[in-house]
């Protein structure tokens, strides 16, 4: 017993030691990103709005145009530079996995982000024009670029911070996208039975 | 004289951005300001307060703050409007619910735990000179007797 206490020391600075080299090498490795914020609207309903479309600002767009199907929900600006980064793995999910995107244009000028749309391709369903921020401030979010999942009853199940690319999609999104996509067929199945 | 003066032509648009200023029509208002962006946390930038964060979202909340508080709203509701947005993270001072409970229990916890270790420490301490005035009966002290004897004996063999 006294032997051990001699050694408790040592005991406490090994697992202090551990845990953070654990931590530091998860950072290392991308799996544990220490400004990741927990979005405080998962499993609630996608915020209610109403805001021009950016194709064509005289269309006014609500909450309920989001229902009925699984949406990637991506907030971006053409002066976020992970935006560029991340637009032509967009237009890979659109066309090639068949994804269905809408763009939360976040505090930009339409001008220029039609402009992008037009040279960059277009892989959006719609984009929701927010040069205030006011459906971003409601949905919690920190930057551009962001990533909502919402399911096809318009609930948001996930939020991604950071641009998407193959890596990101097959560790935090596929399996989500599968299981919903389940969801959504076991809930229309229902109402057609 | 010239350079300085367009020095500083260049220079004060982006101080005057860090710091905007809110007119409020009443000092209790403009207090109330003041302690929320003391204790609201900037999202983005992480262990910077409203008050001295110039990011984006920081200023967005900061006008979202003086709206509310020119609407009239409480600071309650106020509090209940940031944290369904951003979460428990954005206060510095984070309501007791069970998420939050280790951070509030800890002190605690560590309090009773270290005062717990200081008093058993300082009682072991204390025994042995306790022990050394007691005296031993005739039987103990025949019995060291013997064992000292024993181990005399037991050494010349040796």
């Amino acid at each position: 017993m006294q032997r051990f206490k001699l050694f408790l020391p040592l005991i406490v600075f090994a697992i202090i030691a551990v845990f953070f080299y654990t931590m530091v090498s998860r950072i290392d490795q991308g799996k544990y990103n220490p400004q990741d914020l927990p979005s405080a609207l998962i499993n609630k309903p996608f915020p209610s709005f109403r805001l021009a479309k950016l194709e064509d600002l005289s269309v006014s767009l609500q909450q309920k145009d989001l229902l009925g199907r699984i949406t990637l929900v991506n907030i971006w600006a053409t002066w976020c530079p992970s935006c560029h980064v991340e637009h032509g793995y967009l237009n890979y999910l659109a066309s090639e996995k068949d994804m269905t995107i809408v763009g939360v244009n976040y505090k930009d000028k339409a001008p220029a982000a039609q402009r992008w749309l037009q040279t960059k391709g277009n892989p959006y369903r719609f984009n929701i024009f927010d040069p205030n921020g006011i459906l971003g401030l409601d949905l919690g979010v920190t930057g551009a670029p962001e990533t909502y999942v919402v399911d096809h009853r318009g609930f948001i199940r996930f939020r991604y911070q950071g641009p998407l690319n193959e890596t990101v999609w097959q560790e935090k999104f596929q399996l989500l996208i599968e299981q919903l996509q389940q969801e959504q067929l076991a809930d229309t199945g229902g109402d057609v039975g | 004289m010239r350079l300085l003066a367009l020095l500083l032509m260049v220079f004060s648009p982006m101080l005057m951005a860090v710091v905007e200023t809110y007119d409020f029509d009443d000092e209790e208002k403009r207090e109330r300001y003041q302690i929320f962006v003391e204790e609201l946390r900037c999202p983005k930038c992480q262990n910077q307060n409203l008050a001295g964060s110039n990011s984006p979202i920081a200023k967005d909340l900061r006008r979202e703050l003086y709206r509310l508080l020119e609407e009239g709203r409480d600071d309650e509701q106020i509090v209940e409007y940031m944290v369904n947005r951003y979460g428990e993270f954005v206060l510095y001072r984070p309501r007791f619910n069970p998420e939050t409970a280790v951070l509030w229990l800890a002190p605690v916890i560590f309090l009773v735990l270290g005062s717990g270790l200081v008093i058993t420490v300082f009682r072991r301490q204390k025994k042995p000179a306790g022990t050394v005035t007691e005296t031993l009966d005739d039987s103990e002290k025949k019995a060291l007797h013997n064992i000292l004897k024993d181990q005399d004996g037991g050494d010349r063999n040796a």
